[in-house]
């Protein structure tokens, strides 16, 4: 018995070592804090899938400059406080090379200041402005700024001839942090917001204020940004009160679902989206497409869930990162130089090109306008 | 305001306020039969919904919204004999305990089951633009589905609970249990058999909801909380008092949006409830006489 146990045990360690791969000389420890439960699961999730999936095709792929990644994920739950100890831990304990994440603004804000104090490049996946400016000389993020998808919305509306409009946002820091760009930025592009009132996330019928902002007779075109479910309520009620005016919408939109729950009435509705959105009505060629494509691919077939531009965030920080790490090693200074200096890098949410002084790196050209139509979203052309 | 503004705020206070009866109603069978708050009949909703819209893809959707109701149903009875009678010593206070940890419960398998995204039934007429116009005002046709279910459920209920032996016997248990079980009514079974009403009734209001609200595994919450301030501002256990506290609550808060912020509707509501509990502490249609009697 025991020498048949002991044959096991000596099979299964043979086996076990012939499993693992050719010894790595060394490895990179790269963090995550990742909102992977939670009210922000919904980013988080995605975040931290794309993470896996990513290490382990570069791992199968012989690392970055021939050395294994180690991805420490930790759930943040996305509690700020959370954040901060598990980022301690990361930076002290684990000695993490860099860390990508949070997934919230708010939880990046919190730790923002450890990362400047531990001189560690963090590249977060949240999309606040606040988080790049003022600018923090270890931090990063990927997410196109809030201000960028604002102005893509009044050039439309100034295209349109709509000059008074009306704001509704939801109670979310995401519906918050929107309406405080859109009343900054509306007076330079000549666009007077006439009306303004913020929804609950946990609406259930909005037709109330609909009816308000419906009796405003200088009201040409309605700005809805959120990033919750009740948005669509709002698209609902618009129509379902017989107004026809133009609506426009948020990145937030950015996910079929919400669409899907407005269905017709969701037809025509305008907004600035990632490339992510319309990978494959991208011309051929175009420096997104073919790295699009191959993302939503393999995450779908991985995970049999739609890609999100969420998941995007995460992964165009890795590859930000490895890139950085191919070109200034395994040194923190070094790496943090080298995202500096990176042009022309292609990622999901747009073409990176950051600097000394840029630590988002996205312009205007990485939204793009698109419309509904038949229930899907395509690029729009205009009216 | 115009009176076309003031028809439409008054269209879109019906609106919320049969959406919060249909689901107040619920609360007080189980009330009207054990004197309990049932804390989980917001996840009832929240099924109704729910599994409606999971049946819809196999399915018409009358077919699908029947199963439904039959299977929240015995969901409730299941957590009334697995849970509810299972208790050593039934105080109003631990049943209330045990419904809110069941309602944590039934929102975490839902949670597994679905998903954490939003879906929903498809209009039952028309579509998410198709409206019925009254002179000059809009309405969903939705609405008056809800409207429609809501006023049916009341009159069947004011029936089942005055003129059925049944019903008289259910309300006897909540009178006085012993005096119902000294009168030969086995108040156990009247008890499972409110669990089962009250969660049918959920479901169905979880089904005509859904086009409007959405279903998601935790938005039976929201309309619970809704649902219960409706049920105490119109005296617990009166269903007609549900209509009434349910109307008023949502015309309060649709005219509440013409004079302050949206943000601030909420906080209106809230003012109102407590104003009125001030002046009757028992609600619009409660007793003060029947409340002393009870428990809670």
């Amino acid at each position: 018995m025991s020498v048949l146990r002991a044959g096991i045990v000596g099979a299964a360690i043979a086996l076990w070592v012939a499993a693992a791969p050719a010894a790595w000389a060394e490895t990179i420890k790269i963090g995550a804090l990742l909102a992977v439960t939670g009210p922000s699961s919904f980013l988080g999730g995605p975040e931290a899938r794309t993470l896996e999936m990513m290490v382990e095709q570069i791992n199968a792929a012989g690392g970055i400059t021939g050395k294994k990644v180690e991805l420490l994920l930790r759930d943040t739950a996305g509690n700020p406080e959370k954040a901060i100890s598990l980022g301690k831990q990361l930076l002290e304990e684990d000695k993490v090379l860099a860390v990508v994440g949070p997934s919230s603004s708010g939880e990046t804000m919190a730790i923002k200041k450890l990362f400047e104090d531990n001189a560690t490049p963090l590249i977060s996946c949240a999309a606040a402005e606040v988080i790049v400016n003022p600018l923090a000389s270890w931090v990063f993020k990927t997410p196109q700024n809030d201000s960028s998808a604002a102005i893509k919305i009044f050039e439309e509306m100034k295209r349109q001839g709509i000059a008074r409009i009306a704001v509704l946002v939801d109670n979310s820091g995401f519906g918050k942090a929107g309406r405080e760009q859109l009343q900054k930025i509306a007076p330079e592009h000549g666009i007077t917001i006439v009306a303004a009132e913020v929804y609950d996330a946990k609406a259930t019928d909005l037709s109330a204020v609909v009816a308000k902002i419906k009796a405003n007779a200088e009201v040409q075109g309605v700005i809805n940004w959120s990033v919750v479910p009740a948005q669509s309520i709002v698209v609902k009620n618009i129509r379902q009160a017989g107004w026809q005016v133009p609506i426009f919408q948020s990145h937030g939109f950015g996910n079929i679902k919400y669409a899907e729950a407005a269905g017709v009435a969701a037809e025509g509705v305008i907004f600035p989206g990632g490339h992510i959105l319309m990978a494959a009505q991208l011309p051929d060629g175009h420096p997104q497409k073919s790295l699009l494509l191959k993302y939503i691919a393999d995450y779908e077939g991985r995970y049999k869930e739609t890609a999100s531009a969420f998941g995007g965030y995460a992964y165009d920080a890795l590859t930000i990162l490895r890139r950085a790490i191919e070109i200034g090693g395994t040194d923190k200074a070094k790496i943090r130089s080298a995202i500096e200096g990176l042009r022309d890098l292609p990622g999901t949410s747009g073409i990176f090109n950051f600097s000394p002084t840029d630590h988002n790196g996205l312009g205007l050209d990485a939204f793009a306008m698109m419309t509904v139509k038949d229930g899907k979203f395509v690029p729009y052309q205009g009216k | 305001m115009t009176s076309e503004l003031f028809l439409q705020y008054l269209v879109a206070g019906i609106t919320y306020g049969s959406i919060y009866t249909v689901v107040a109603i619920g609360f007080n069978i189980i009330y009207n039969t054990t004197g309990i708050i049932n804390f989980s009949q917001g996840e009832f909703v929240m099924l109704g919904g729910m599994v409606a819209i999971t049946l819809h893809n196999f399915m018409a959707l009358p077919l699908a919204i029947l199963l439904a109701v039959l299977i929240t149903m015995a969901v409730g009875a299941a957590i009334e004999m697995l849970f509810i009678r299972r208790l050593r010593s039934p105080s109003v206070l631990r049943m209330i305990i045990v419904t809110i940890g069941v309602s944590i419960l039934i929102r975490e398998v839902a949670l597994h089951l679905w998903g954490s995204g939003v879906r929903s039934l498809p209009y039952f007429i028309g579509n998410e633009i198709t409206t019925i116009k009254l002179g000059p005002v809009f309405v969903s046709p939705q609405v008056l589905w809800v409207v429609g279910t809501c006023l049916v459920m009341v009159v069947l209920l004011l029936l089942f609970f005055q003129a059925t032996s049944l019903g008289r016997e259910m309300r006897a248990c909540a009178a006085n249990r012993v005096a119902a079980v000294l009168c030969g009514i086995e108040t156990r079974n009247m008890v499972t058999l409110s669990f089962v009403l009250s969660a049918g009734i959920g479901a169905l209001a979880g089904a005509v909801v859904s086009p409007i609200t959405y279903s998601q595994y935790d938005n039976g919450t929201g309309l619970a909380i809704k649902g219960f301030t409706v049920a105490i501002l119109g005296g617990l256990g009166n269903s007609l008092g549900a209509v009434a506290g349910g109307l008023l609550l949502g015309v309060v808060e649709a005219f509440s949006v013409s004079v302050v912020p949206l943000a601030f509707q909420d906080a209106v509501a809230i003012a109102v409830l407590l104003l009125i509990l001030f002046v009757r502490p028992h609600g619009l249609f409660g007793s003060g006489a029947t409340a002393a009697m009870k428990e809670f």
